[in-house]
């Protein structure tokens, strides 16, 4: 074989650099370390209040003084990372269960799909009195609810991502790990988790950005006619709208801007740049993530550092993980007791599922009757009509607006980002002041619900619709103008088409969005006065006060029931065709 | 496994014992039809002995690729067996390692990682894999790119990671699937030396290789023994060559000639001859069926310019001459063969593709000329005619697609039947025979093929 390719000099030299290396250390190094020295301790003392004994039947009180704002800001991103880990951790072990058997797989895809549907903060106060009741006397109650309404609205997103990427996994890399008998802990971790590493990470910021309104929606709430409040920079500012202090919900609002930009800033964007290298190409990408802050890391030698004590560590597990076996499938299986075996998972399944809806229907009929479908039926028509104003009227402001900006690169540079964090900056923290507007101008809530709606919803379509215009090839767009296209029939012949794929994802997340917080939005208050529309998202937020458990299962049921039907007679079609008719 | 790899990779020459180590009995796999099982190959009878190298040969289709997955034990087969050391396989082959068309390495580890993969499945320390992988890297001639990640290669350094990946574990034979056929001509020809080096050398840590190619010249250069399989109506083992000439091979010597012409000649050779052995089958060209003639996949731009190709070449010429002159593969060329010859505007004689009467007036004619013979070669082909005779008695000249693709579904994958429909569009719009909607999937009659089609 020829050896003419070695470079002979990289041999003699590569070790003798490295131990250069280690032995200097650099003013990098001790930021870096002192970095994480700090972190911990803020975990350490914010963590320390989680667990205070603490009692429902008192009125936490929450204080207004900007000087405790750090530290409140500090527990609510503590809650927010506490429910991120908790979703990857249930991505990981629910998604690979789904890929991995072909019985499970058909029970928890459909109830995942199920679960993405139903309004998360309906069930709010259910999961507020069951933690209550698993950590009496203490504030580990309803912080644990807290955390759990915000996993609730991130963990479905990264697990239906999380699941596509292990089912779509490269024919060649299934067989390289079967063919080579790879472990099945080396087949998670070095090709399947690998595989999925990028969508788990932008599914994971999508969904973070989500959870801020989750986060800011959970901190204080009123359940069977309690009040609870953990400190925590949403219920600072819940008092704060109570006591209608204007100046303590701008201090709030300037915090969770801060928060939203710097979480992006040392969190999120080194990661994005980070897992890159877990991109499946074969060749050097063009438009990489870049951050900041990960240059500052890679600096130092951290990195390598930790490398080192990891990798006996992980050669270890690895060798303690050889009891799970080997990746290998058995190549004929026994079609009658494969069979059986269906029927006998398909029998237990099914049985458990029919006697669950048994059970419901008869606490139904035995507290108001079946008849509690009715109204909440009636009411989503009014939500659902709300909700599709949102969507019209956000896609006829925005759509125009997006393409103009996605055609510009200079324009995109600076609006994506900004956008971006509009998305994530939770929209419910706004609603005292557009309470206060109401109030002042005697807006109907009816109509200025929707403008609640919108103010979180409306990001998605701006945001996607400049990710499709961006997307359109440069030599489409010169090829209308070779050819003359302009107006009305370059938006009919490109434009439209162009961003329709996008768009369409875009309008998915917008509608879901503005059912979510119609629950929120249809009912406001500020300093003591409170609006009501008329609609099913007050109903719930009724039922949820009241602590009224027949109409809250009747409302949340329906409410998912009109998300369900909008998806799949609406949504799912046009995405169909986008896939179909209109990808690029 | 009984080598053991944490051994210092074998200088001695490997023992041509003739032990065999692979063995195919009676082979079948067939994928779900609409009513039944649709066989991809049929009855393979396959034996590989300790030194040898078997080349497995054939057009895209006829399962070659399946066939070396069941070899590996990665795929089941639907009846037969697949045998290692006169084992059956239960699960993946422990005596194999594959090589992979599209390389298959992971990009997010280096070199050294890669290659270590199969000694980390087995469990050896840290150290010894090094030591291992050390030692393969410098034979494939890698050293140097350990701390490499994959996308910094050239794709012929990707597959020389593949290759050490592969020898690393010391296999009983080596797979390759297509390993060259993702290079440009120059790489693949210098691995493809190197490789054949290393085997004659001694040095090659593994006792056996398959390799599945669709190149014909390939599989002469390397093999011991080229298996050439037949694509329709399936998969099954047409001919056998042996291949005695010492290596290094001279592709100038008349032996070496003769046999690629051999070869070419089998696989040229038409299907419906092999197709009419078969029982249940009668496929004589007064009852070809869609069932029994399907399409091959070439399109309507492909045809014209091969035979105008020939047109310069007095319509007539050596098919491996032409294959060489356009320096394209069998895969390229000989389904634009087939279907000239199924359309009667080329026959293969020989060694020769020689264009018809009819061929030549389509290859010399303008667009709207040539758009009218190629319509009436197209109305002699059984599903393009089932199309245009269904319309024409569809009150409204309209049927959705859907309906030929259960007509089709009885006698092809579903797979197989979205290529046939295909190149039965591409076709018949081409001839303006019929046009066809892909939104709502549906097929229209021209305005001009209304009138009842000339029997043929």
């Amino acid at each position: 074989m020829t050896l003419s390719t070695r470079p002979p000099a990289v041999r003699t030299s590569l070790p003798a650099r490295m131990a250069g290396r280690l032995t200097r250390l650099t003013w990098i190094d001790l930021v870096v370390a002192a970095a994480v020295l700090v972190v911990l301790y803020v975990i350490l003392r914010v963590g320390a209040g989680t667990a205070v004994s603490f009692n429902p039947a008192r009125v936490t009180r929450v204080s207004t003084d900007p000087a405790d704002l750090p530290y409140y800001a500090a527990r609510s991103l503590l809650r927010m990372f506490a429910a991120l880990a908790l979703s990857v951790a249930f991505t990981l072990v629910y998604a690979y269960a789904a890929a991995r058997s072909r019985r499970l797989e058909r029970v928890l895809i459909p109830a995942l799909d199920i679960l993405q549907s139903v309004p998360v903060l309906g069930f709010l106060s259910v999961a507020v009195t069951g933690f209550i009741a698993l950590f009496p006397g203490s504030s580990l109650g309803p912080e644990c609810a807290s955390v759990f309404a915000i996993f609730t609205s991130q963990a479905w997103n990264m697990t239906f991502g999380f699941y596509h990427s292990l089912v779509t996994l490269p024919r060649e890399l299934d067989e390289l790990s079967r063919s080579f008998g790879f472990t099945r802990w080396m087949r998670f971790w070095k090709v399947e988790l690998p595989s999925g590493a990028i969508g788990l990470v932008w599914n994971g910021m999508m969904s973070f950005g989500g959870g801020w309104f989750f986060l800011v929606a959970s901190e204080a709430i009123s359940v069977s006619g309690h009040r609870y409040a953990l400190p925590g920079i949403g219920s600072y500012a819940g008092t704060a709208i109570a006591e209608g202090d204007l100046g303590g919900v701008g201090w709030a609002v300037l915090t969770m801007a801060v928060m939203v930009v710097g979480v992006n800033f040392v969190f999120w964007r080194p990661l994005t740049a980070w897992v890159e290298k877990f991109k499946n190409e074969q060749s050097e990408a063009t438009d990489v993530q870049r951050s900041l802050v990960l240059d500052f890391l890679r600096r130092s030698h951290w990195p390598h550092a930790l490398g080192r004590l990891a990798r006996p560590a992980a050669e270890v597990l690895g060798r303690a993980a050889r009891i799970l076996g080997t990746d290998d499938r058995p190549l004929s299986v026994d079609p009658v007791r494969r069979r059986g075996g269906d029927a006998v998972f398909a029998l237990v399944a099914g049985g458990l599922i029919g006697w669950g809806l048994l059970d419901l229907l008869g606490y139904l009929r035995d507290r108001t009757g079946l008849g509690v479908f009715a109204e909440p039926l009636l009411l989503g028509l009014a939500t659902l009509a709300r909700v599709v104003v949102v969507v019209a009227v956000a896609t006829a402001v925005w759509v125009p607006v997006g393409v103009r900006i996605g055609f510009s690169p200079r324009l995109a540079r600076i609006a994506q980002p900004l956008v971006q964090v509009l998305a994530g900056f939770p929209a419910n923290f706004l609603f005292p002041l557009a309470t206060w507007f109401f109030l002042r101008t005697g807006l109907s809530i009816n109509v200025g619900g929707m403008m609640l709606m919108a103010l979180g919803a409306q990001w998605y379509i701006l945001f996607n619709t400049i990710a499709g215009a961006m997307a359109v090839p440069a030599d489409l767009r010169e090829a209308m103008d070779d050819l003359g296209v302009t107006g009305r029939l370059r938006w009919k012949r490109l434009i439209l088409p162009g961003i329709f794929p996008a768009y369409v994802t875009g309008g998915i997340t917008a509608s879901g969005g503005a059912w979510n917080a119609s629950i929120v939005s249809e009912i406001v208050t500020f300093g003591g006065t409170t609006l009501t529309a008329t609609g099913l998202g007050a109903y719930v937020a009724h039922a949820t006060e009241r602590g009224d458990y027949p109409h809250l299962i009747a409302g949340v049921a329906v409410m998912s029931l009109y998300v369900v039907g909008l998806n799949r007679l609406l949504w799912r079609p046009l995405y169909r065709l986008a896939e179909t008719r209109y990808a690029l | 496994m009984a080598q053991r790899a944490t051994r210092a990779l074998p200088a001695t020459a490997r023992a041509a014992d003739g032990e065999v180590l692979l063995a195919a009995r009676n082979l079948t796999k067939s994928y779900a039809g609409a009513d039944k099982q649709l066989p991809v190959l049929a009855d393979i009878d396959l034996e590989v002995r300790a030194g040898e190298i078997v080349a497995l040969l054939g057009k895209s289709g006829c399962g070659k690729s399946t066939l070396l997955r069941c070899l590996a034990g990665l795929i089941p087969p639907t009846s037969g067996t697949a045998l290692y050391r006169g084992e059956p396989l239960t699960g993946a082959n422990p005596g194999t390692a594959m090589v992979f068309q599209t390389f298959a390495l992971l990009p997010w580890l280096t070199v050294q990682q890669n290659v270590e993969l199969g000694l980390e499945a087995r469990g050896l320390p840290a150290a010894e894999r090094a030591t291992a992988a050390g030692q393969a890297i410098d034979l494939i001639g890698l050293d140097g790119f350990e701390t490499a990640y994959p996308k910094e290669l050239s794709g012929g350094m990707r597959q020389r990671v593949g290759f050490a990946r592969a020898l690393v574990t010391e296999p009983d034979v080596l797979m390759m699937d297509e390993p060259f056929s993702a290079l440009d001509v120059l790489t693949a020809e210098n691995l493809r030396g190197e490789l054949m080096e290393l085997w004659e050398s001694g040095e090659f840590p593994t006792r056996a290789v398959v390799i599945v190619t669709h190149n014909i010249e390939e599989a002469v250069l390397m093999a011991d023994r080229v298996v050439i399989l037949g694509a329709r109506p399936f998969g099954s083992i047409r001919a056998t060559f042996d291949v005695p000439l010492p290596r290094p091979r001279d592709r100038n010597a008349p032996q070496f000639g003769a046999l690629i012409d051999a070869v070419y000649q089998v696989m040229t050779g038409r299907e419906k001859d092999t197709a009419g052995h078969l029982p249940g089958r009668p496929a004589t060209p007064a009852r070809r069926t869609p069932a029994n003639t399907p399409l091959p996949r070439a399109g309507v731009d492909g045809l014209s310019g091969l035979a105008e190709i020939l047109i310069q070449h007095d319509n007539r010429r050596d098919l491996a001459d032409l294959a060489d002159e356009l320096g394209l593969e069998v895969d390229d060329l000989l389904p634009l063969v087939d279907a000239l010859d199924l359309l009667g505007l080329a026959m293969v004689t020989g060694n020769d593709l020689a264009l018809t009467a009819r061929g030549s007036a389509f290859g010399r004619a303008d667009v709207q000329r040539s758009k009218q013979i190629f319509a009436t070669a197209a109305l002699e082909i059984p599903l393009v005619r089932l199309i245009v005779t269904s319309l024409q008695i569809t009150p409204a000249r309209t049927l959705r697609a859907g309906f030929f693709r259960d007509l089709l579904a009885h006698h092809y994958t579903s797979e197989q039947v979205t290529r046939q429909l295909e190149t039965a569009t591409d076709w018949g719009r081409y001839a303006e025979l019929y046009s066809y909607d892909a939104g709502p999937e549906e097929y229209r009659l021209d305005a001009t093929a209304a009138a009842p089609p000339p029997a043929g």
